[in-house]
């Protein structure tokens, strides 16, 4: 089938099954709360409260709060939310013993 | 210097330097060529990426149109960015670990199915000729307006710069002329943006200065835009026509097509590890970022600018700009009551005695962003920087598109169906030619573009969120999804969302109104829909169908683990 047999993708496999379900659901978890964070100032907060909201503005400016965070804030959001997962998911691979390390990298220089 | 010898030198000079660029950075094998040999940085590929993603549409396009539509443009900039948060934390580490060239290739083997991968390749392809048609255009524009050469000249010029740079570099030469790409495209949006804000809200931040105040009057910039559209009789800027279950659908649809979209996601395939590729949608969102929150508050300056310069002026009197544009066609203006003045109003428009005054002034929403640096008279070396920035956007992403059809022709259509054999050395020739016959296409498209665009694209991101997305999740996230239900699941997709689509922007356009569209969603929300399709019938379809084999269990549980990431690689090899 697809995938050839690699020696490094049984990095786990060493270990008992319940790690690697610990893992998997520790992932899931912070992708869930990831989302609904994600969910909320995007779909919430710029479209279905949008109006009432509207009713505030953001301390120190003009903005309608909910036009703002359907034209501003929630692109702010969509950006930490990725950095937080990265730094999540680093440190998870780490506690795993998942992680690729530096010379593991394959690849090498750009050119 | 005027803005013609400006607009030539800086667009001649950008051109100079993808050229550059692109011989240092040729393709010496199908690896380099389809995924720049997995060695691009995670910092360069987002950026390659950002340039990749935004294209003539969110440079000349976006904010002119949040411009016209106020709220209701909120839908483009959440909807065209909050779907990295998705690839980011859904689709892209999960790929880059499975490794492979092309999305038909990921589609193919998790559902050990050809007939799968030839939808999927069906779809890549189509896809992706919607979008590079447009791009085209984009090019043409630019060059018909600013250079004032004929349009179809322009487009022949694209297409040798995109032909020269993606047929020789492939994906390498594509990534790193991407690269600079972003970088003139982006200085070419901030620089007008930051004099604009500095005119308009007395701050260089644009940010911020749409949120500010006029410092002459102190009054606030949204508070006074929304004075000028009560008084012309527009809708208030802050508020939305559209329905909010549609806004909701069109966003939702936007999120999700561009997290199936195969040119965004096989960027992610170029990075060395499965971090990289985590940290690389980061970065590309950053660089989106400051492109798409510039955006709205350009869209507030021109608008409000817009409205001052034009009200009530005597026909006679209009500046230089006014005229050019009416030269191309893009604005037009009829004087129906005869006063010699532009009346420039809105639905609800009318006079002290309360009669309704007719509107003679039509703007094209995509000059807005052209026009700008004109409208508020800033120096002409700006205008022929925002030229140069347009054709940077057009072009990369371009060649990004251009790309994903070479790869579907030569690698999963020849190497991985009709000629496994094929050698290294014939499969890069195929690419090229590939890549070579795509740009001819595209340039037709580009020069006879057919006269429905707009809902074109609407039809890819309904078919990307309605295909792509569904079966890429479930082939990550869950085991038990199989071949029967992936097919069933994106045959249905596909099929609902195009049917609806199809109907309402082909069949019978009268229809096309909220009275009749179901559940009150627009054809451009209606992949939100084909999406939910897709995942319950893959699902529904996976329970009593036959579970996947046992290679295919392994190999999910082998992509979530990002330890062991190779090179992406050839499969058969």
């Amino acid at each position: 089938m697809s995938t050839p047999p690699d020696p490094a993708s049984g990095a786990l496999g060493g270990r008992a099954a319940a790690d690697r379900t610990a893992y998997w659901r520790t992932n899931l978890r912070y992708v869930a709360t990831l989302l609904a964070i994600w969910f909320a100032v995007s779909y919430a907060a710029g479209i279905l409260f949008v109006e009432q909201l509207n009713a505030f503005t953001l301390p120190g400016t003009s903005f309608p709060l909910g036009f703002w965070f359907a034209q501003q804030g929630s692109i702010y959001v969509f950006v930490a939310l990725i950095f937080a997962y990265v730094v999540l998911m680093n440190r998870l691979d780490r506690r795993f013993g998942v992680d690729e390390g530096e010379e593991t990298a394959p690849g090498g220089s750009a050119h | 210097m005027n803005v013609q010898a400006w607009t030539f030198v800086l667009v001649g000079l950008s051109f100079a330097l993808y050229i550059g660029v692109a011989i240092w950075s040729r393709a010496r094998s199908t690896r380099d060529f389809y995924v720049a040999g997995t060695g691009v940085s995670p910092l360069a590929n987002g950026m390659a990426t950002a340039a990749d993603w935004m294209s003539a549409a969110s440079f000349i396009s976006m904010a002119g149109i949040v411009s016209f539509l106020g709220y209701d443009g909120s839908v483009y900039l959440m909807g065209w960015t909050g779907g990295y948060v998705l690839l980011a934390l859904l689709l892209a580490p999960y790929l880059r670990k499975f490794g492979a060239f092309t999305v038909p290739d990921f589609v193919g083997d998790r559902y050990y199915s050809q007939a799968a991968r030839v939808v999927a390749v069906i779809c890549a392809i189509f896809v992706s000729f919607t979008y590079v048609a447009g791009q085209m255009r984009g090019v043409g524009v630019v060059f018909s307006r600013f250079l004032e050469v004929p349009v179809e000249l322009g487009v022949v010029i694209g297409m040798g710069i995109v032909f020269f740079y993606a047929v020789l570099g492939g994906m390498k030469g594509i990534t790193y002329t991407q690269v600079a790409q972003y970088c003139v495209l982006i200085f070419a949006f901030m620089v007008p943006a930051i004099f604009l804000s500095l005119m308009m809200a007395g701050t260089p931040i644009p940010q911020l200065g749409f949120g500010g105040a006029d410092p002459a009057t102190g009054v606030p910039l949204i508070k006074k835009l929304n004075g000028l559209h009560q008084e012309l009789g527009f809708a208030a800027y802050t508020s939305g026509a559209k329905s909010t279950l549609d806004v909701f659908a069109i966003t939702a649809a936007l999120m999700v097509g561009t997290a199936g979209l195969p040119h965004v996601i096989i960027r992610f395939y170029t990075v060395p590890r499965v971090r990289d590729a985590r940290i690389s949608a980061g970065y590309a969102l950053v660089f989106i970022a400051i492109l798409y929150t510039t955006a709205p508050a350009i869209a507030v300056f021109a608008r409000t600018n817009l409205l001052e310069t034009v009200r009530d002026t005597p026909y006679e009197s209009v500046p230089e700009w006014f005229t050019k544009w009416e030269g191309t066609g893009l604005l037009t203006f009829a004087d129906e009551n005869g006063d010699g003045l532009i009346q420039y109003v809105g639905p609800n428009a009318t006079d002290a005695a309360g009669a309704p005054i007719t509107n003679e002034l039509t703007v094209d929403r995509d000059i807005m962003v052209l026009a700008n640096p004109e409208i508020s008279g800033l120096p002409d070396w700006v205008v022929g920087l925002v030229a140069a920035g347009g054709l940077a956007a057009a072009l990369s992403t371009a060649a990004g598109l251009l790309l994903v059809v070479s790869s579907a022709v030569s690698h999963d259509l020849l190497k991985r169906g009709l000629r496994p054999e094929i050698s290294e050395k014939g499969e890069l020739i195929a690419a090229r030619v590939a890549a070579g016959v795509a740009v001819v296409v595209a340039g037709w498209l580009g020069i006879n573009p057919p006269g429905f665009v707009a809902e074109v694209v609407a039809l890819a991101f309904g078919l990307a969120a309605s295909s792509f997305f569904p079966v890429i999740l479930l082939g990550i996230f869950t085991k038990r999804t199989n071949r029967e239900g992936a097919v069933a699941g994106m045959v249905s997709g596909i099929t609902f969302t195009a049917a609806y689509i199809v109907w309402f922007k082909f069949v019978d356009p009268a229809a096309n109104t909220a009275e009749n569209w179901w559940f009150g969603i627009s054809p451009e929300g209606i992949g939100t829909v084909g999406m939910l399709i897709n995942f319950a019938v893959a699902i529904a379809v996976s329970r009593v169908t036959p579970r996947p084999p046992r290679a295919v269990t392994n190999m999910v549980e082998d992509i979530r683990v990002p330890r062991g990431a190779r090179e992406a690689h050839d499969i058969n090899a």
